[in-house]
């Protein structure tokens, strides 16, 4: 197997494991956030800002986290705390994160910096990182008590409400925690996979994190597995052409999405049997009636 | 093993709320290790009574003693604390986890979580109560669910045990078990207050009871000593008032006929329907009395076409077959239903009550042609409704939810009684009404049928089905039984009613 | 001192129609802002990107071209939200409208106008509304949600386009380039004034909000979808079946959404190529939310979130801003709108040494 092909997948996969080990979070506290292009984008103009300025990419990667956190904090502040609509709300995130990654992006078009170092076999920290953080999210959602809250309060956030859980507070900080991992993979966009920055470079990736939580059907061990299988699909749907394989690019890249409709049909079919993978209040607003 | 100061002790307890005073003056006394039940009918207070001793509720006045010494509890947790559990009626957990992992939720202290998986299979093989700690809730029979929720208070050592209603959702099988497991706690010194309206349960666990009526204390006995009769004339009051005798209109044909109607029920809680068999003539009102819960909501979605019944001879409108046919159907063949719930089902509260009168009044009234609203002549109708039936709002423009809920019901039961149905269905029809407007809706049900239709009234309320009815049958555990003349009604009617037992014809 | 928030007894009317124009007003001061800080004048820059693009020679037949898709497809999004689905992915059907239609276009191209273009026009609905029919039948059949299904598809379409115009339907002396021939005359959206771009679709789109308006409020359809909306239990009641309605509203707003992107493929654009549509189907949903779901407040909100499209070109021009500018418009908008939409149903109140509330009384819910 070429070496090369190897890494290249593992560079694809990474920001999507970023990005959706933190959805995966947010969700499975309940919150949908369809925002996650924006705050990639986002971060990843920030990240790439950061670095060209100050020259250090730790710093950059710091910056992209933040911003992912600012962002989704607003996120947060509109639907759990305004009870906004949580699809607009990400939609909006979106649409605004791409504009304003544009705008602030405009001066540093063109710019190339040096991808990050390699930290082991070929391989950067960051995508070691985005291992230890799924194992990380892994043991906290099902080895810890607070994991466990959280998981309850997606499940049932009324009979949560009423054990005396704090079901807003518990959902903002899932929020921010997908914040801040989609800061680090759009960080990653811009200061590793293709150190330079362009308006609307995740292209979509965003959308691939959020079909992959679903994929995932919200187990970490699947959205490893997935990470890395719609990493290589993204990869191979570049070079099919070249493989001397007659099938059209695009299908490979629609895979992915594909893939998940099946998934999630297969997955709802299933509730009236009551196998429900999908947290039950997945989208649902909270309002504590007091 | 009763010591003698009783381990709880109420007395005097006072708690009002807006309308309804629902604890007066009451008082209560528990000994350790004993089993003592609270019965009364729904709306007697026993809830509210239970909250209170719970710390969800704090009582207006009255004291409340644990173990000798005044307390004032003011949350669960310090109930908790204190040493009282509770298991209610209607549980809610989390369905996606393990029984563990619910459990653990609840629990007050880390400490407790420790250790739980093994405690829990320790706990339960000592009860007989079966649980294993690694299961999904999902995949749980209600009654096992209850046990995670039992399990859960064992675990905190309760002295006193408070259980709500907790047969309503079990087979015969696992109350059994149930009662094997209270009779050993109680061995071992916990008290148990039990919540319940079954009779026969009660004269078979219980060593002492609580009758409350109307939020008073109105008896306290042995119930060992009682018989059922005695029992449920404690908890329904004396008096059986007696009818005038009614001139039925009509000619005495019947409208609706239920057969043997059996069906499974797609609710969480909920209750199947098991070979229900009536019938309602022209001119004659069915009441059908029942406490909440054993398959009222089942028999109405049935009736009403939300839900198609086995066959559709399972349900004969004015001798047309109608178990496969919908709500819209239904109506056509001259159909009116009033559900239980005004809010959200028979009314949309976002909606003016010129919407709403659309709802249900499309079919009869013809208030639309080739798919377009005839606004006219629906504005018209629902004026009609409204002066018919005194509702006091600003128009047909007004939104439902600005309406009392007296004035809401009197329009949604106005609204199908001006349809002139030949059979009404109505359930609950006078559920959080005000005395005025209960007599006006009373009236109404009284004249349609005087006027030849046939009305099923299906109702909670026991003065409410004596002063409507015909005959009256009565619904227990998805089952009806055979109706009788109300003014031969008897005790053991509502024996019946409260032994939610399975009985011959 | 603390913020409560208490829900409302009803809807406040005022708020209704007040709740939009704060978040309109809010938005241009933080869009002022922003413009600050990027340097420019903020007052300048306001005018440039609102009043400017008016003020041009074509400006008031662009921004009706530009708002007529945004107005029909958020039309029918109104529809589907007003019954509770959430159909997210106009983009995706309104891209396989420009498919089918444009490839009837390409198939026929010497085909009389007269037939040709209306049978492009239908094929385009019937493309938008096969694509919503995805989403719509996963829902009734497998209960599956319909806002990652339908967003979902949003990319399979978009791939689909991309496929089709590298590939198959590429045109010859294109130049190597992903796009399609040229639109013949016969298959272009006839124009409705000559010498401007204005075509029939712009006639279409306020057709189409106010039939939809009439619809919703007028007719016994309407009626079972508001219901079905808001009390899927009263709906049960009345007999209105759910199922029948969810695939009337899909079908409905990816027709829509299909003969949108028809119009815009065979007509300002006049081919079919990767960016057929700036985000129309995205951008409608703002529209939509705008508009309080309703089919005339669309028309209001597709005509000023068009210009804010016309803004950002005239701020790319004039200012030198990137039009990623219009980008951060919407985006402001639509949270400042969802912001001041809890002043409709809930009050914001101010409590002064808030006296921790009885535990009693917080559990009061309790059954």
């Amino acid at each position: 197997m070429n070496v090369d092909f190897l890494l290249s997948v593992v560079a694809a996969a990474t920001p999507l494991l970023l990005a959706s080990t933190g959805e995966l979070v947010a969700e499975r506290s309940g919150v949908l956030n369809l925002g996650i292009e924006g705050m990639m984008l986002v971060a990843a103009v920030s990240a790439f800002a950061t670095e060209d300025i100050t020259g250090s990419a730790a710093l950059g990667f710091a910056a992209g986290a933040l911003a992912g956190v600012l962002m989704s904090l607003l996120f947060a502040l509109l639907t759990l705390t305004l009870l906004a609509n949580q699809v607009a709300s990400g939609l909006a995130l979106t649409i605004f994160g791409t504009g304003f990654s544009a705008l602030v992006g405009a001066k540093f078009v063109g710019i190339a910096l040096t991808a990050i170092p390699k930290f082991l076999f070929g391989i950067d920290a960051v995508a070691y990182a985005s291992l230890a953080a799924l194992a990380g999210v892994a043991w906290f959602l099902f080895r810890t008590h607070w994991g466990l809250v959280l998981r309850a309060i997606g499940d049932n956030q009324d009979a949560a409400h009423a054990l005396g859980y704090p079901v807003v507070r518990v959902r903002t900080c899932a929020v921010m925690f997908g914040g801040a991992m989609a800061g680090l993979a759009g960080a990653y966009m811009s200061l590793s996979y293709s150190p330079l920055w362009a308006e609307n470079m995740t292209a979509g990736r965003g959308w691939i994190a959020l079909a992959l939580v679903v994929f995932s059907a919200w187990r970490p061990l699947w959205l490893l597995a997935g990470a890395y299988l719609f990493g290589l699909i993204m990869y191979l749907s570049l070079y099919v052409q070249g493989l001397g394989v007659h099938v059209p690019s695009q299908l490979v890249s629609a895979l992915p999405y594909l893939g998940t409709v099946v998934v999630l049909v297969l997955i709802s079919s299933d509730a009236s049997r009551g196998r429900r993978n999908a947290p039950a209040c997945l989208g649902r607003p909270f309002h504590a009636a007091s | 093993m009763e010591s003698d100061t009783p381990l709880l002790e109420l007395s005097g307890i006072v708690k009002q709320f807006p309308g309804c005073l629902a604890n007066d003056h009451v008082s209560l006394a528990v000994r350790a290790g004993s089993i003592h039940a609270l019965l009364g009918e729904n709306g007697a207070g026993k809830s509210t009574l239970v909250k209170i001793i719970y710390g969800i509720l704090r009582p207006d006045e009255g004291h409340v003693r644990w173990q000798g010494r005044e307390v004032e509890i003011a949350s669960p947790r310090q109930a908790r604390a204190l040493g009282i559990g509770m298991v209610f009626q209607h549980f809610s957990l989390f369905e996606s986890l393990t029984v563990a992992e619910n459990i653990a939720l609840g629990l007050d202290h880390p400490a407790e979580r420790v250790g739980l998986a093994g405690r829990i299979v320790e706990l339960s093989s000592q009860y007989g109560l079966t649980l294993d700690p690694t299961r999904v809730v999902h995949e749980l029979s209600v009654g096992e669910r209850q046990r995670i929720e039992i399990v859960r208070c064992l675990l905190q050592k309760p002295k006193l045990l408070i259980m709500d209603e907790p047969t309503s959702v079990l087979t015969p099988q696992e109350a059994n078990v149930l009662f094997t497991t209270l009779r050993r706690l109680a061995s071992e010194g916990c008290a148990i207050l039990y919540i319940s309206h079954k009779l026969d349960e009660i004269r078979a666990l219980c060593q002492s009871a609580t009758i409350m009526r109307g939020g008073r204390v109105v008896g306290a006995c042995d119930p060992r000593e009682k018989t059922t009769r005695e029992l449920a004339e404690l908890m329904v009051g004396s008096a059986i008032k007696s009818q005038a005798a009614r001139t039925a209109g009509g000619d005495g044909k019947p409208r609706l006929v239920v057969d043997k109607l059996t069906l499974r029920s797609h609710r969480p809680f909920g209750t199947n329907l098991e070979q229900i068999t009536f019938s309602v003539a022209s001119g004659e009102i069915l009441g059908i009395a029942g406490i909440a819960g054993n398959g009222q909501a089942e028999l109405m979605d049935a009736l009403t076409g939300e839900t198609f019944a086995g066959k559709p001879e399972n349900v004969i409108i004015d001798g047309v077959p109608a178990g496969h046919l919908d709500p819209i159907e239904r109506r056509r063949l001259g159909v009116s239903f009033v559900p239980e719930e005004r809010n959200g089902h028979g009314a949309v509260g976002v909606m003016s009550l010129f919407e709403n009168a659309f709802l249900s009044g499309n079919v009869g009234q013809t208030l639309s042609r080739w798919g377009v609203i005839l606004q006219r002549r629906t504005w018209d109708y629902t004026s009609s409704v409204i002066e018919s039936f005194d509702v006091r709002t600003t128009g047909p423009a007004a939104e439902a939810r600005a309406l009392s809920g007296g004035n809401l019901q009197k329009f949604v039961v106005g609204r199908e009684v001006a349809l002139s149905p030949g059979v009404l269905i109505v359930s609950q029809p006078t559920w959080g009404v005000d005395a005025g407007a209960v007599a006006a809706i009373h009236q109404s049900l009284l004249e349609l049928a005087a006027g030849g239709a046939a009305v099923l009234v299906i109702s909670q309320d026991l003065d409410e089905i004596f002063a409507l009815a015909d005959r009256i049958a009565v619904i227990a555990a998805g089952r009806v039984s055979v109706p009788q003349p109300t003014n031969a009604a008897t005790i053991e009617q509502i024996g019946l009613l409260m032994g939610a037992v399975a009985h011959a014809a | 001192m603390q913020l409560k928030i208490v829900a409302r007894g009803e809807r406040s009317r005022f708020w209704s129609y007040g709740a939009p124009v704060l978040a309109v007003l809010a938005t241009l001061v933080v869009t002022g802002v922003i413009f600050a800080l990027l340097g420019r004048n903020p007052f300048v820059a306001l005018f440039t990107f609102f009043v400017q693009p008016l003020l041009n020679q074509d400006g008031i037949p662009e921004l009706l071209l530009k708002a007529s898709p945004l107005i029909t497809i958020a039309v029918g999004l109104v529809l589907c939200y007003r019954a509770n689905v959430w159909n997210i992915g106009a983009e995706g059907q309104l891209t396989l409208g420009a498919i089918a239609g444009g490839g009837v276009g390409l198939a026929f191209p010497d085909a009389p106008a007269g037939l040709l273009f209306p049978a492009m026009m239908i094929a385009g609905v019937i493309g938008g509304a096969l694509w919503a029919a995805i989403p719509a039948w996963l829902r009734t059949q497998f209960n599956a949600n319909e806002i990652l299904t339908s967003l979902m598809l949003t990319y399979v379409a978009q791939l689909l386009l991309l496929y089709l115009i590298s590939g198959p339907w590429r045109d010859p002396e294109g130049l190597g380039f992903p796009q399609t021939a040229e639109f013949s005359d016969s298959a272009t959206a006839p124009l409705l004034i000559a010498g401007t771009r204005l075509h029939i679709g712009v006639l279409f789109a306020p057709l189409v909000a106010i039939a939809v308006q009439w619809i919703l409020t007028r007719t016994v359809l309407g009626f079972q979808l508001r219901v079905v909306g808001y009390a899927p239990r009263a709906a049960r009641f009345a007999g209105f079946r759910e199922k029948r309605l969810i695939w009337i509203a899909m079908l409905t707003s990816g027709g829509l959404a299909g003969l949108a992107g028809l119009f815009e493929a065979a007509g300002p654009v006049g081919q079919l190529t990767a960016d057929i549509s700036p985000g129309y189907g995205f951008t409608a949903i703002i529209v939509a939310f705008l508009g309080r779901l309703n089919p005339l407040g669309a028309i209001l909100g597709g005509l000023l979130l068009a210009l804010s499209f016309l803004g950002g070109d005239e701020a790319q021009i004039d200012l030198g801003l990137p039009n990623a500018v219009t980008g951060i418009f919407q985006g402001v908008l639509l949270f400042m709108l969802l912001g001041a939409d809890l002043l409709v149903s809930y009050r914001v109140k101010l409590i002064r040494n808030a006296k921790p509330a009885p535990v009693a009384q917080l559990a009061e819910k309790h059954p």
